[in-house]
């Protein structure tokens, strides 16, 4: 049996789906769209196991967004395979008037439906009495009181999945048909739909639902011409005739006292956190709370994890004898795996953050702080969830800039998101700045480190912003954007859904990233420890000749030997070849190494980097990446390679640059053509280059 | 001698003000407005502004909603009188 979870946003519907499937979820994707699709088994009282689905939150059966649209799709297409059998609508007890009204909507699909009424315990704290018995008959449906976040009554919500009725015996709310008599008759008899109601939806929607076929698209258009069908006016009777039905619903049903917002711990709240001065003030130091999180907290487990790689090293050489095999295991892979694995805490600590913010209520306070701010540079408050959300990765970010409904406004979001600096490029900006700013206090307090840091941060986001403008003024278009957006009641984060949010991320990071990285290691390894072969005859005979054998230890000759060998292996000739590209930019053959690799994924530099120079020096095993690179010395002047100009003018570089496949894979998707998606690559990687050209020639 | 109430745009109430929804002058906008609750016949109270001016906090049926000024302006309001 399968059963669907659908509710508005912000009514706990994630939390009940937690509590239902604990860790039995998987998060998918809707067929042939890029939807995540939740899904989890339960057990039920008497046994049996059903699949239960968590569809997007939304407001209404007439979507707003593409997100909104997949619960249309999956509720009207009974040949969806997620199409559920029973379907339990999750509504907010304190906010019931608006909740109910998406219930309506739903019920009369007549599909067998139960409803949810969550948060009762906050319901009781602002004494709203619900008679559930007298609700529940004049609905029709079982309505079941729940707290998910206090685990409330879940045991009785699944004792009702079983008693649910296999048929929907639910009442009519309004009277579906009245709405266009002959319009839903005729769609119900030629597209073959048994219920009004989804009939008068197609009528709606067609145009927006993949599973219609295009002649049974223009079908229902023409039976909308032939009975001079007005799409809005109908929409505007409907809703107003199911809030009727809800306010005679509620006036029997619920004794509440009317609620001033200002007083309530929300309003006081916001009277703070979106003050005039305060709102800022706070909005920034939040901001600053997180990136010191992310340096100060992250240490300790950080250098765990690094002390870890080394002893499985150490461990590992013992147990494999020396030679090729064991090269390609602990200079290859576990070299590559290690440099990245060590950022895992750090990119725990900002999914955290990022979950906590969208928990507690306060990331629809910054799109009020910065609707206007935003707008002037043809972005929408609404972006801000995006280009925050790209802290953390752009590729999930970009798909979120969906519930943004202006067009216009949403490709400029897609098309700048980008720049802000991700979690992958955490690993490569933490390292180099490791290797070149103090690890010092300014003014006691803030960490030299946690500050430059925040500025690359800043950085990009700068770059997004003047983006943004440059292209609200390029792109044309006659659409009007708008801003309708819940402010919701301020929660405590839930730290149960906190902590499984970072476990999923974390997980994917660890499972996709490390796929790619395991893989780009070997390839690696392999190009950089073999080469053409007479060049490498060459230098092995120049080596064994008496010249260099009287006159060298063999110490020496053997890191002479190996480093001379990775500049004539294939990455090496590669790296030499785009070399005079970016040395003005003061990177050297290795950097245009992993500039290259890097293109796959940004957080391959580090892995790039660590097997570059475990080949380089091979009987240095137990020293870290960073101590290693911050060894480096240019073999003709001697100098550090990793100075202040080439570390920043490195990360510049990678702030700007479009390095990353399934970023140009998500916005192909998401705007349905190369256009966008190549614009992007170009104008990234060139403002990168000059960015990066300029910092280093002014910092040299 | 009646009492009469004047028929305002709601973003000329002042803020902390309540009025009752009497009408939409944008179709396209009011559908969206009324889904999130705005129904003519409702209380909706002018909470706050944004720090930067735009956009404004309106509480509806119990919870906070958010719009732009321009939005607001399309929502024609009378304003509650004053308990005395």
């Amino acid at each position: 049996m399968k059963v669907a979870l659908v509710g508005n946003p912000n009514t706990g519907k994630s939390t009940l789906f937690n509590s239902l499937t604990g860790l039995n979820q998987k998060i998918g994707n809707f067929p042939g769209i890029t939807v995540d699709k939740k899904t989890g088994t339960c057990k039920l009282p008497d046994g049996a196991l059903i699949e239960v689905i968590d569809l997007p939150g939304c407001y209404s059966l007439y979507p707003k967004s593409k997100d909104e649209a997949i619960v249309l799709e999956v509720l009207t297409n009974s040949n969806n395979p997620s199409h559920p059998d029973l379907i339990i609508v999750v509504a907010d007890a304190t906010n019931l008037k608006r909740n109910l009204l998406l219930f309506t909507q739903v019920a009369d699909l007549k599909i067998p439906v139960i409803l949810a009424l969550n948060m009762t315990d906050a319901a009781r704290k602002e004494q709203i009495l619900i008679d559930i018995d007298k609700m529940s008959q004049k609905l029709g449906v079982q309505v079941i009181p729940i707290s998910a976040r206090r685990n409330e009554n879940i045991e009785l919500l699944k004792q009702a999945i079983v008693d649910a009725p296999k048929i929907a015996l639910q009442q009519e709310s309004i009277a579906v048909s009245t709405l266009a008599p002959q319009l839903i008759s005729q769609i119900k008899q030629d597209i073959r739909i048994k219920e009004d109601y989804v009939a008068l939806l197609l009528a709606h929607q067609h145009e927006n639902l993949a599973y219609l076929t295009v002649d049974e698209s223009n079908h229902i258009e023409s039976l909308e011409q032939a009975n001079a069908f007005q799409p809005q006016p109908a929409q505007t009777k409907e809703t107003i005739a199911r809030y009727d039905f809800i306010s005679n619903l509620l006036k029997e049903a619920v004794q509440q006292k009317p609620k001033v917002i200002s007083d309530t711990p929300s309003g006081k709240i916001d009277r703070i956190l979106t003050h005039k001065v305060w709102g800022f003030v706070s909005f920034l130091a939040i901001l600053l709370l997180i990136f010191q999180a992310i340096f100060a907290w992250a240490e300790y487990p950080m250098g765990l994890i690094e002390n870890f790689f080394a002893w499985l090293d150490e461990v590992g050489r013992q147990l494999v004898p020396a030679g090729l095999l064991a090269d390609l295991l602990f200079d290859g892979i576990l070299a590559g795996l290690g440099g990245v694995l060590v950022f895992i805490p750090q990119i725990a600590i900002l999914f955290g953050f990022i979950a906590i913010l969208e928990d507690t209520g306060y990331m629809a306070r910054i799109t009020f702080l910065m609707d206007k701010i935003m707008r002037k540079v043809g972005l929408n408050g609404k972006s801000v969830v995006p280009m925050i959300g790209g802290l953390a990765c752009a590729v999930p970010s970009i798909m979120a800039a969906r519930n943004i409904e202006s067009w216009k406004d949403r490709i400029i979001t897609i098309m700048v998101t980008p720049l802000i600096s991700c979690a992958a490029r955490l690993p490569v900006y933490t390292l180099l700045i490791s290797l070149v700013v103090p690890n010092d206090k300014l003014w006691g307090f803030f960490n030299l480190q946690g500050l430059a840091l925040m500025g690359m941060y800043l950085v990009g986001t700068l770059g997004a912003i003047v983006v943004a403008w440059v292209m609200k003024k390029i792109i044309k278009t006659k659409e009007r954007s708008y801003f309708i957006l819940e402010l919701p009641v301020y929660r405590m984060p839930r730290w149960k859904n906190v902590g499984l949010t970072m476990y999923e991320k974390v997980k994917t990071f660890v499972l996709q990233v490390g796929k790619v990285i395991i893989a780009m290691s070997i390839v690696l390894w392999v190009l950089a420890t073999y080469g053409p072969p007479e060049r490498m005859e060459k230098i092995e005979e120049k080596y064994q000749s008496a010249q260099y054998t009287q006159q060298y230890d063999e110490e020496e000759l053997q890191i002479m030997e190996s480093s001379e060998k990775l500049e004539n292996s294939y990455v090496g000739v590669l790296g030499k070849f785009i070399e005079p590209v970016i040395r003005p930019l003061g990177f050297d053959w290795k950097i245009g190494i992993a500039l290259i690799t890097s293109f796959a994924a940004r957080e391959v530099f580090v892995g790039t980097m660590a097997t570059i120079y475990s080949v380089a020096e091979p009987e240095d095993d137990t020293s870290s990446i960073r101590e290693k690179m911050s060894n480096a010395r240019d073999s003709v002047t001697g100098a550090p390679i990793y100075t202040v100009a080439t570390a920043f003018s490195l990360m510049i570089f990678y702030a700007f640059a479009m390095q990353c496949m399934s970023t140009v894979a998500v916005v192909y998707r998401e705007t349905k053509s190369w256009k966008w998606p190549l614009i992007q690559l170009a104008y990234m990687t060139g403002m990168a280059y000059l960015a990066s050209l300029l910092v280093y020639q002014l910092l040299k | 001698m009646g009492l009469f109430v004047l028929a305002m745009k709601l973003t000329a109430l002042k803020p902390g003000k309540s009025g009752i929804i009497k009408d939409f002058t944008d179709l396209n906008l009011s559908i969206k407005l009324m889904e999130m609750g705005c129904l003519p016949g409702e209380q909706i109270t002018y909470e706050r502004v944004a720090p930067l001016g735009d956009p404004i906090a309106v509480s509806i049926a119990g919870y906070q909603l958010s719009i732009r000024k321009a939005e607001a302006a399309t929502i024609i309001v009378e304003e509650v009188p004053p308990l005395f």
